[in-house]
């Protein structure tokens, strides 16, 4: 079983392809691996909630619950995009620096309406990812190289936005574009419903369009891809392009909700997201993940996030050895897992 | 007719990009001296030449260890948060003496390389992602061992970091034998030919009974040990121990240097001398830049569109 277009399928489908077509040589060891590469980061979310639950009275509050939702929902938008981005076999790490250049840009914006502060980021953003996208797939650069260098391009624009940092837009507090951070509907904050609306139209477009489609083939095999006719180029323009959507319009919202346009956010953000994504099953070699997985792996993080920062005595930087040692485990787990399907 | 014409246009136009892919790193460098030989003021003085090479030390060090990582088809994003790592180490056992100090922060960069190692060579993960994985947990580890900045008060580190033999600080010439070293053991050595045979196809170096795997962990744990020690360096220069900031973007500039100095990324070849050029390079636009009072936002972009522009005239090179 190869990670093609095949294997794209939701993640029961996939159990019923391999007793199906391969009756002899799906063994009960290998579905159960199967599972385990699919399933697996729900587990362990369902397992720390439980932990975490029973240890800290404090943990399943609606408080806590609502905090960790709406500081989970800007990192889940970046990491929307970067699925699609991994899917198709690349990584994108400009993603930190375009969240913070989106957030400068929307509370600059906010001034004038709350159509520019949304629209501008979004433009300057997109533009950065479609650079990125031509330079990737026109040029053939490698993809880490390149978006490392809008990285640092992104952050001296921001730079320069701001005299070198040191000025802070703010964002009127009565203005539409702030309630659109602040305010609440039936208990949950804004932003958490706009981040579930895009994973559903995610999860539409990845699994049920053309482009979708496209997207799993083009990380499966690009030349096989090419050969059936799939536009590889255009494919990967729109991923970066839609990545860099993604980050920008994180950073509005980010920038909505704080009132205020950071200058200092996002970095590290490139790898939380990333992080997130792996150990929601997608494979970093390409042509395999889904969107639910990336929205469990977002969970996951911040639900252990939140953990260290209950323990009282721990200091946050355990959470960075936390997070590196759980990224390796998940990285191996996922490679073992995957040779074990292969050799059948 | 035509198609003469242009087949000679097109061989002359590859010889010009050759040339440039081999000795471009090297003419930027000297552009950029004439440049600042005409322009700047107080250029042309041993002063600024000792600041500028005693800057651009830390970097070249770790940039060597890089270009091996990226030699065997690889990449060592884990190199900023070694030297964290290693100044971090060093603080804590100073009270030993500064010798066993600079053992200890050494090791540490040599454990963090062998993890790295063990997980592109033993289990297959992909360098990028293996790498990422100790950036993130050797930061922590970092910051947890040494929560925020602390002054390193030792003489013997203190003259280390700004002494100097001959007129030629100390950092320069430490940096100017690993390099020396490096280049020797790509070159001459039957392990640099091991290197270079894994970069270039990893299942032809395993079919011609190469040890694949021994030669990746030795590279990740050379630039694990190549970080360190340019972090022990850092550190006796500044004085002072800082977790949080010390080589935080520290991999981008190492990469620059490699990819800026002609190796590329796909693997199987090795410049050193490109490296040395690359990082001086990157060091001398930098100064120009600010030298000629422009703000650190253009110096970011100015580098970000250096690098694109180099990896984008290497890129023939690796279809070979």
């Amino acid at each position: 079983m190869t990670t093609g277009t095949g294997e794209a399928t939701m993640g029961t489908d996939t159990a019923a392809t391999l007793t199906d077509g391969e009756p002899l040589g799906a063994s009960r060891s290998e579905r159960l691996s199967a599972l385990a590469q699919q399933h697996g980061a729900l587990v362990t979310l369902v397992v720390a909630m439980l932990v975490a639950s029973l240890s800290f009275d404090t943990f399943l509050t609606g408080d806590n619950l609502e905090n960790m939702a709406l500081s989970s929902a800007f990192l889940a938008v970046v990491a929307l995009g970067m699925t699609f981005v991994i899917i198709t076999g690349g990584i994108d790490l400009s993603v930190g620096s375009l969240f913070a250049l989106g957030g400068v840009l929307a509370a600059w914006g906010s001034r004038y309406g709350t159509v520019v502060a949304l629209l501008l980021p979004l433009a300057v953003c997109g533009l950065i990812g479609l650079v990125n996208g031509l330079l990737v797939a026109r040029s053939g650069l490698a993809p880490f190289i390149v978006t490392l260098a809008a990285m640092l391009g992104a952050r001296g624009l921001l730079l320069a936005l701001t005299d070198e940092g040191s000025r802070t837009y703010l964002v009127a507090k009565d203005s539409f574009f702030a309630k659109l951070g602040q305010d609440s509907l039936l208990g949950v904050g804004v932003p958490v419903w706009i981040t579930l609306a895009l994973f559903v139209l995610g999860a539409v477009v990845l699994r049920r369009t053309r482009f979708g489609q496209y997207v799993y083939a083009v990380g499966g095999n690009e030349d096989a891809a090419a050969l059936m006719g799939a536009p590889v180029a255009r494919t990967k323009v729109s991923v970066y392009a839609l990545s860099g959507l993604c980050a920008g319009l994180a950073g509005a919202l980010n920038a909505a909700w704080l009132v205020s346009g950071v200058t200092i956010l996002g970095s590290g953000m490139e790898l939380e997201a990333i992080s997130a994504v792996v150990i929601g099953g997608c494979l970093l070699t390409g042509g395999f993940g889904y969107l639910s997985g990336t929205l469990v792996g977002v969970a996951l993080l911040k639900v252990i996030q939140n953990v260290i920062n209950q323990i009282g005595s721990l200091d946050s930087a355990y959470q960075q050895v936390v997070s590196g040692a759980f990224l390796a485990v998940v990285v191996v787990a996922q490679t073992w897992l995957g040779r074990r399907q292969r050799v059948l | 007719m035509t198609d003469l014409s242009l087949t000679r246009a097109g061989v002359d136009r590859d010889r010009v990009l050759r040339l440039l892919q081999e000795y471009g790193v090297y003419a930027g460098v000297v552009v950029l001296l004439l440049f600042n030989f005409a322009f700047t003021a107080h250029f042309a003085s041993a002063e600024n030449f000792r600041t500028q090479a005693v800057q651009v030390a830390p970097v070249l060090i770790v940039a060597l260890g890089m270009a091996l990582a990226i030699g065997t088809e690889g990449v060592d994003l884990s190199v900023g948060s070694v030297m964290a790592l290693a100044t971090s180490l060093l603080s804590l056992y100073l009270g030993y003496g500064p010798w066993l100090a600079v053992v200890v922060a050494v090791v540490g960069g040599i454990v963090v390389g062998l993890a790295n190692g063990a997980l592109v060579a033993f289990v297959g993960v992909q360098p990028i992602v293996a790498t990422l994985a100790l950036m993130v947990g050797a930061r922590g580890l970092a910051l947890v061992l040494l929560p925020q900045l602390k002054d390193v008060r030792d003489p013997g580190l203190a003259s280390l970091g700004s002494g100097d033999a001959l007129g030629i600080p100390y950092l320069v010439l430490i940096a100017a034998t690993l390099a020396l070293l490096v280049a020797f053991v790509v070159r001459r050595t039957a392990f640099g030919r091991q290197l270079l045979a894994v970069g270039d196809s990893r299942p032809a170096a395993r079919l011609a009974g190469l040890p694949v795997r021994r030669v990746l962990i030795v590279v990740y744990v050379c630039s694990g040990a190549l970080a360190a020690i340019a972090g022990v360096l850092a550190t006796a220069r500044l004085t002072a121990s800082d977790p949080t900031s010390l080589g935080s973007l520290m991999e981008l500039s190492a990469i620059t240097a490699v990819v800026v100095g002609g190796t590329p990324l796909s693997g199987g070849r090795v410049r050193i001398g490109g490296t040395v050029a690359g990082a001086v390079l990157i060091q001398l636009l930098t100064t120009t830049l600010i030298k000629h009072d422009l703000p650190p936002s253009w110096t970011q972009i100015a580098q970000a569109v250096v690098i694109v522009g180099a990896v984008y005239a290497a890129r023939e090179r690796g279809k070979r």
